[in-house]
């Protein structure tokens, strides 16, 4: 199993690093060709601005909808706006691949930075938000994997999940084997 | 010490900027220029080096308004420049809210002994570094991320390669010492041990180490980013060019491209007239903005 980082701007190498510490094998996507070769891609934090227009740059839009017709994806924060249906503050292009509505830079500036602590099923998580967006909305068939002062942080529908927080910038490694273990389950 | 929860949101800010070109902007046209080109982060000043260089005078942290604007007009990060020790221009910017401050010195120090102690802030900073001992005592400081000084506004590479450069390989050195001779290379360096064995355990700095200084094409910015720089800062580079629209996408392109000479030349092919270059050993030493802080 390969899983790909998209390498266009972000933190992608902490995805990596973090992928690794799993057993996973990880390798940087920045094009149609490296997107073909890998079981699922996940989509890192950075500035999704600057991630829409290298993906116009280099013709991947197409690449990556097909992609992710049939192999899951995984969003963290500017990735998590990339997947939505719907996103606002203001309103950008995106990959639709979650039913949910984001709302960018919805805590604020960078002063508005913060970490907390999340409750999962199996125990709390350190959850660090930057600069984060805020999913507004859900559709029927997302499912809430963690939430946040009532907000959804974590979601997931079907092969495709995203967090509004970065895991790879944290110890534990729970949320990356969740996808992991996605990308495993996904018939070849 | 250094790793508590402020610091790892500042640093975290930093991570998100990675593989990013972060351009000066004196004004809100030029600020929307940038972020429809890619640029991941701005930075709000009134002069870019380049003028800064040619009029002369005192350089003081930008007129409030441009940087409020500024922030008003993009939904990206933006960074504004706080003189060095000037910490109350820092305190300022970080009432503004703005998202980094640039302990810079581009603008005239206002402190010939100490740097802003950084730590005390809720906002994060970038300071410049010229080598290791430098970059160090800037993160022990408080500094967030880490950029070469190069020479600003020069639009000559040359001064940003050699920094680059020295950090990179005083890095590598410190992998392969034994401790005891980690703590007089910590003396040596004038920095925490701590912070010398972290570098010395990964052979990296504990925060991201961009590029800054002199980047004036498409080329310049891949060029850092091989030598080990994980982002660049682009000052006079974009505006004081003949295109700064194709050149900031250019650019943009170069830095997540930089490893990639066909996309390099299809970047390189899309722009026109760079800004004019100096030659550094024709400044006099008191036209260096690069020595100054320590």
């Amino acid at each position: 199993m390969k899983i790909g980082v998209l390498a266009l701007q972000g933190d992608f190498e902490k995805h990596r690093e973090k992928l690794r510490e799993l057993g996973a094998e990880a390798v940087e996507v920045r094009s149609a060709g490296e997107l073909a070769g890998v079981d699922g891609l996940i989509i890192p934090g950075g500035e999704s601005s600057t991630m829409l227009k290298l993906i116009d740059y280099t013709g991947l839009w197409d690449s990556l909808r097909e992609f992710a017709a049939s192999k899951p994806v995984f969003g963290t924060c500017a990735g998590a706006i990339l997947m939505a249906s719907e996103v606002t503050n203001p309103g950008q292009q995106s990959l639709a691949l979650l039913d949910i509505a984001v709302e960018r830079n919805a805590y604020g500036r960078q002063i508005d930075s913060h970490i907390s602590r999340l409750e999962l099923e199996d125990g709390p998580v350190e959850a660090v938000f930057i600069r984060a967006p805020v999913i507004r909305r859900t559709g029927p068939s997302v499912r809430v994997l963690a939430s946040d002062h009532g907000d959804p942080v974590w979601v997931e529908q079907g092969m495709h999940m995203a967090a509004t927080f970065h895991p790879e910038l944290t110890e534990d490694g729970r949320v990356h084997r969740h996808f992991v273990d996605k990308v495993g389950s996904q018939p070849k | 010490m250094y790793f508590d929860e402020p610091f790892r949101l500042k640093v975290g800010l930093a991570e998100m900027l990675k593989g990013g070109v972060i351009m000066d902007v004196t004004n809100v046209e030029q600020a929307v220029i940038a972020e429809n080109a890619g640029a991941c982060a701005v930075m709000a000043l009134e002069r870019v080096p380049a003028d800064i260089r040619k009029e002369g005078g005192v350089a003081r942290m930008a007129n409030i308004r441009i940087i409020r604007d500024i922030m008003g007009a993009v939904s990206i990060p933006v960074m504004a420049k706080a003189r060095i020790g000037h910490f109350t221009e820092a305190r300022v910017l970080e009432a503004l809210g703005v998202d980094y401050v640039d302990e810079s010195e581009v603008l005239t120090p206002a402190d010939e002994e100490h740097h802003i102690d950084k730590r005390g802030f809720k906002i994060p900073f970038v300071c410049g570094a010229r080598n290791l001992g430098e970059a160090l005592r800037r993160i022990a400081e408080g500094a967030a991320m880490i950029r070469t000084k190069g020479e600003a506004g020069s639009g000559n590479i040359v001064e940003a390669v050699r920094h680059i450069r020295t950090i990179v390989k005083e890095m590598r050195q410190l992998t392969v010492l034994g401790h005891e001779e980690l703590v007089a290379e910590s003396k040596k360096l004038q920095a925490p041990l701590e912070l010398v064995e972290m570098v010395a355990k990964t052979g990296k700095l504990p925060v991201p180490n961009f590029s800054a200084g002199g980047i004036a094409t498409p080329a310049d910015a891949a060029l850092v980013m091989q030598l080990g720089a994980e982002a660049v800062f682009v000052g006079s580079g974009i505006f004081k060019s003949s295109d700064p629209e194709a050149r900031a996408k250019a650019i943009v392109k170069a830095a997540t491209y930089y490893q990639d000479p066909v996309k390099l030349l299809e970047a390189s092919e899309e722009v026109g007239k760079a800004m004019d270059g100096l030659d550094i050993r024709q400044l006099g030493e008191n036209e260096l903005l690069q020595t100054r802080g320590w």
